[in-house]
């Protein structure tokens, strides 16, 4: 469809211009004031220039250290989760019955996790890993697993991994689902006649067809979980001692536990950074995948 | 190549137990011959890719059997039927280049590398895609997807018939000329059975040596084209069949003639043995009508237009309130808004309850 | 051909996998405290109602289900409704910066919200809108606008522009048309943009603590309040827990044929 050129659609972006710029802009330059400014309190500020920026990048100091082995933290958990939550809901994709009432059965079932407020999600695993009052502790702890969350790290990263995969999978799988959906029945019915193999007909049709809605779900995943705060805060509090001390733990922490104006600030744009960098690389290969596919085949 | 026997052949989508009339394809017994090219004609729902996919094994009979060369193939899977089917649209395997695409039914039979390529050379010629066998078949445009289409059925040497879902739909008209005539010309050349649905008659009419009309899920009638125009079975293949279609208009007939708003009809043969009780009509072709000046011998008619058509001119007219098309002669010019109509009375065809009655010499 | 051998087992066993924890905290919601602690049960051996007569009676505790259903609808209607115009923009029209603008957007859905906690608590008590509903409803406007606004373009390019023209060309105004024409053929596409923000909203958890202290305190900060001298009070908790998935729980219900319908028409 052509676009027309005109200038007074400003007019009806207004609103959307308004409202979030209000919600973004002007937070953010707070932010970018504070980062460049230290304060001994009593609201008295002085310039610090990329002060606080130095000593966030520089790997020795307490708050660099800080910072980098969140950042690994968060970059190692969502390799992790992908890796899971890719694959899986692929496959649940494909296992979705084809017609009847179980259908939507399914689609509630898979939808409910999404919907539950974080923070419940947050105390529903909490509590189900607990040896005294959770099924799941209850159970590992009798057949011989020494399972402890509190007190163990790899128990806290596995209790954490499976709750994102709990949680978030579904969004992968309906994704998928969208996508195998609008795959005509005809290239079906030809990969029949030609006599394709199961495996071909997943690699040569569903898998190309399910490439844009991948490409959406494992931006949505990776960028989901680099900012998690709430589940794993509710769950660990980033404990034990830090283990599980995520990027946006870390900033909080400071930010309302310490009122460290300036590390926070300074914390908040690398963050930000970092995550608009990735949204900006996955942007572009998204529309440059659009542009190179040609016109969709026509349907009568 | 194969002969393809239907015995007694229904669908319903509603299962087997539905009510009769509402079977896509009521029951069908008719054998399509090894190397012809059959056009399926018919509007949307008359059940034709219903009986195409009956064929092709995508969907599996309420009732009745299929016979591929006498052998009953009928509970088959497509895959071992050796059919390859086009579609609506171009289907082709986005992440595969041209040469891939049409390897691909190969490939998944176990064929040699050797002759795999031999044969998808083969079939680039024949199909003019050659020079395109390194590229994605993606970039391609419409036409040369379906012709990547049709070459992925027509590179298995054991095909035993091709068959087309009205697979002209998505191309540009001035390349759907080159498609058909292509068609034609690889029917010639492979001698392979094919069967085309489509609701276009012209393109019906161009591709087959024999077409089969369809309504309401019936075969309607089976014939060559000159056969479909001349002495059409029914009503609806008179009507659905040349352009403008043929008028048909309700009259009493008795013996050797035919009584239209009290003005009579010679025919050509007698018909003493009408069934009683049926809806009597008389059908004939707009090219065998001719206006004239009105005079009391003739039926009267008022004209509503003319459509000049370059070398033909047709006269849409009235009879009563039966809309009629007529040939207008030569110079004729038409005075005031009545004509009078002129039959030909060898291509006069009287249906009793829209079937054709052969009437006796 | 689509599917895949053993999907009724995968399937079966991932509907379990999801639904085992929902179930134990539906479990404990009936227990009494202690019940929970001194054992280990499937299911309540005397089962009780008492906290969720506590909830409902309790004013502390029920307010805070007001108030998380307060903002969230603020910021689920404010969202659409100022999306609506945009999207159509971004359908329709090219204009100066039109790219940069819908990237900037899609930006701020990737926002963390970590980043915001410490700004939005000092700009909203400047403006003395701190702990109302409408901080947060402003807030959350960050991500969902923007998912609004992605969501309807999509729809509204499915319109064809001919039928603008058309009523245009009828002589229809601008706001008539819209709202008249346009709205009407992507109601199922508002459907669910609204369903996705109230969803986003819902489960929000750090700006909607950060931004309220007493009156509008969501249900999320209150049930960090179940802690008392006798201990946790792990039943309450469960309860409160599982009255804060019924919502979601009711609205997939009710929009599950639009659901599979929209899978069904290939709209992502």
């Amino acid at each position: 469809m052509d676009k027309t050129v005109n200038q007074k659609a400003w007019f009806l972006v207004l609103p959307v211009f308004a409202v979030v710029a209000f919600s973004a802009i002007l937070p953010l330059m707070t932010v970018v004031n504070y980062s460049m400014q230290d304060t001994f309190g009593n609201n008295q500020f002085f310039w610090n220039g990329v002060g606080w920026f130095k000593e966030l990048l520089g790997p020795s100091t307490d708050l660099g250290s800080r910072f980098f082995a969140s950042l690994w933290r968060n970059l190692f958990f969502s390799a992790v989760i992908l890796a899971i939550e890719v694959p899986l809901g692929i496959v649940i994709a494909l296992s979705m019955p084809t017609k009847g009432w179980t259908v939507a059965a399914c689609l509630v079932i898979l939808a409910l996790p999404l919907l539950i407020p974080w923070n419940v999600v947050g105390t529903i695993w909490q509590i189900f890993g607990r040896e005294d009052i959770g099924l799941l502790g209850y159970v590992l702890n009798h057949i011989g697993l020494h399972y402890n969350y509190v007190a163990n790290d790899i128990d806290a990263w596995i209790t954490i991994i499976v709750m994102d995969v709990w949680h978030w999978t579904s969004l992968v799988a309906l994704l998928c689902y969208a996508g195998l959906k609008s795959i005509p029945d005809a290239y079906y019915q030809a990969a029949q006649i030609d006599g394709a193999s199961r495996w071909s007909v997943f690699t040569a049709i569903q898998l190309p067809k399910m490439n844009r809605v991948l490409l959406i779900a494992v931006l949505l995943r990776f960028m989901d979980s680099f900012m998690i705060y709430t589940e794993p805060f509710v769950v660990t509090g980033g404990g034990p001692g830090n283990s599980t001390t995520f990027i946006s733990i870390e900033l909080v922490k400071i930010a309302l536990g310490q009122f460290d104006l300036g590390k926070a600030a300074a914390l908040s744009l690398v963050y930000n950074l970092i995550i608009l960098i990735v949204c900006w690389v996955f942007y572009t290969v998204m529309t440059n995948a659009g542009i190179e596919r040609p016109q969709k085949e026509g349907v009568a | 190549m194969a002969r393809i026997d239907l015995v007694d052949l229904a669908h319903s989508y509603g299962g087997n137990d539905a009510a009769p009339e509402s079977f896509a394809l009521k029951p069908i017994s008719m054998t399509w011959r090894q190397g012809g090219a059959y056009a399926l004609l018919g509007p949307s729902g008359c059940g034709k890719t219903t009986l195409l996919n009956l064929i092709s094994g995508i969907v599996t009979p309420s009732r009745g059997k299929i016979l591929f060369d006498g052998v009953d193939i009928t509970l088959r899977s497509t895959r071992e039927r050796n059919i390859a089917q086009v579609f609506q649209f171009p289907v082709i395997y986005d992440t595969m280049t041209v040469g891939q695409n049409l390897a691909f039914p190969l490939k998944n039979r176990g064929v040699p590398k050797v002759e795999v390529d031999k044969r998808v050379a083969e079939i680039a010629r024949l199909l003019d895609l050659t020079a395109d066998l390194k590229r994605k078949a993606t970039r391609l445009t419409a036409d040369a997807k379906q012709k990547i289409s049709l070459g992925r059925g027509l590179v298995r040497s054991d095909v035993a018939a091709v068959l087309f879902d009205e697979p002209l739909t998505v191309i540009d008209p001035e390349l759907k000329w080159q498609l058909r005539s292509k068609l034609k010309a690889l029917h010639r050349e492979l001698d392979l059975t094919m069967i085309y649905v489509t609701h276009d008659q012209t393109e019906a009419l161009t591709f087959a040596d024999t077409v089969v009309v369809m309504h309401d899920g019936r075969v309607v009638q089976s014939g060559t084209p000159a056969e479909l125009f001349e002495k059409p079975a029914h009503t609806f293949v008179g009507y659905f069949i040349g352009s403008p279609g043929m008028n048909i208009i309700a009259a009493e007939v008795k013996g050797r003639e035919a009584r239209i708003d009290g003005h009579t009809i010679a025919l050509n043969c007698g018909y003493d043995a009408l069934p009683a009780g049926a809806k009597i009509e008389i059908g004939v072709r707009p090219e065998f009508v001719e206006v004239a000046a009105p005079t009391a011998g003739l039926l009267k008619a008022k004209i509503d237009r003319i459509d000049d058509l370059g070398r033909i001119r047709f006269a849409r007219v009235r009879v009563g309130d039966v809309k009629f098309a007529a040939r207008v002669p030569g110079r004729f010019a038409p005075s005031e808004g009545c004509v009078g109509l002129k039959f030909d009375p060898a291509n006069v065809h009287v249906y009793a309850d829209s079937r054709l009655v052969e009437g006796a010499a | 051909m689509h599917t895949i051998p053993g999907r009724r087992i995968i399937m079966s066993l991932f509907l379990i996998f999801l639904l085992l924890p929902i179930y134990w905290l539906v479990n404990m919601s009936f227990k009494t405290n202690s019940e929970i602690v001194s054992t280990m049960t499937l299911w309540p051996h005397h089962p009780t109602l008492q906290h969720y007569v506590r909830i409902f009676t309790d004013e502390s505790w029920y307010s805070g289900y007001i108030n998380s259903l307060e903002y969230v609808v603020i910021n689920t209607v404010l969202s659409v409704s100022i999306a609506l115009p945009a999207a159509y923009a971004f359908s329709r029209y090219r204009f100066l910066g039109d790219k940069h603008l819908f990237f900037w957007l899609l930006s701020n859905r990737m926002a963390p919200a970590a980043v915001y906690a410490l700004p939005f608590f000092n700009l909203y008590s400047a403006i003395g809108l701190f702990d109302t509903p409408w901080a947060v409803a402003l807030a959350h406007c960050i991500f969902n606008v923007p998912l609004a606004v992605w969501i309807l373009e999509g729809f509204v390019s499915g319109v064809p522009r001919e039928i603008d023209e058309t009523a245009f060309l009828d002589g229809y105004s601008f706001r008539r048309f819209f709202l008249k024409i346009l709205v009407p053929l992507i109601a199922s596409g508002i459907g669910v943009a609204a369903f996705f923000c109230f969803m986003f909203s819902w489960v929000e958890l750090l700006l909607a603590r950060t931004l309220t202290t007493v009156n509008a305190k969501p249900i999320s900060a209150i049930m960090t309040r179940t802690v008392s001298a006798a201990g946790m009070d792990w039943g309450l908790l469960a309860a409160a827990g599982v009255l804060t998935i019924i919502p979601g729980a009711l609205v997939i219900w009710f929009v599950r044929n639009y659901i599979a319908r929209g899978f069904a028409l290939g709209r992502v």
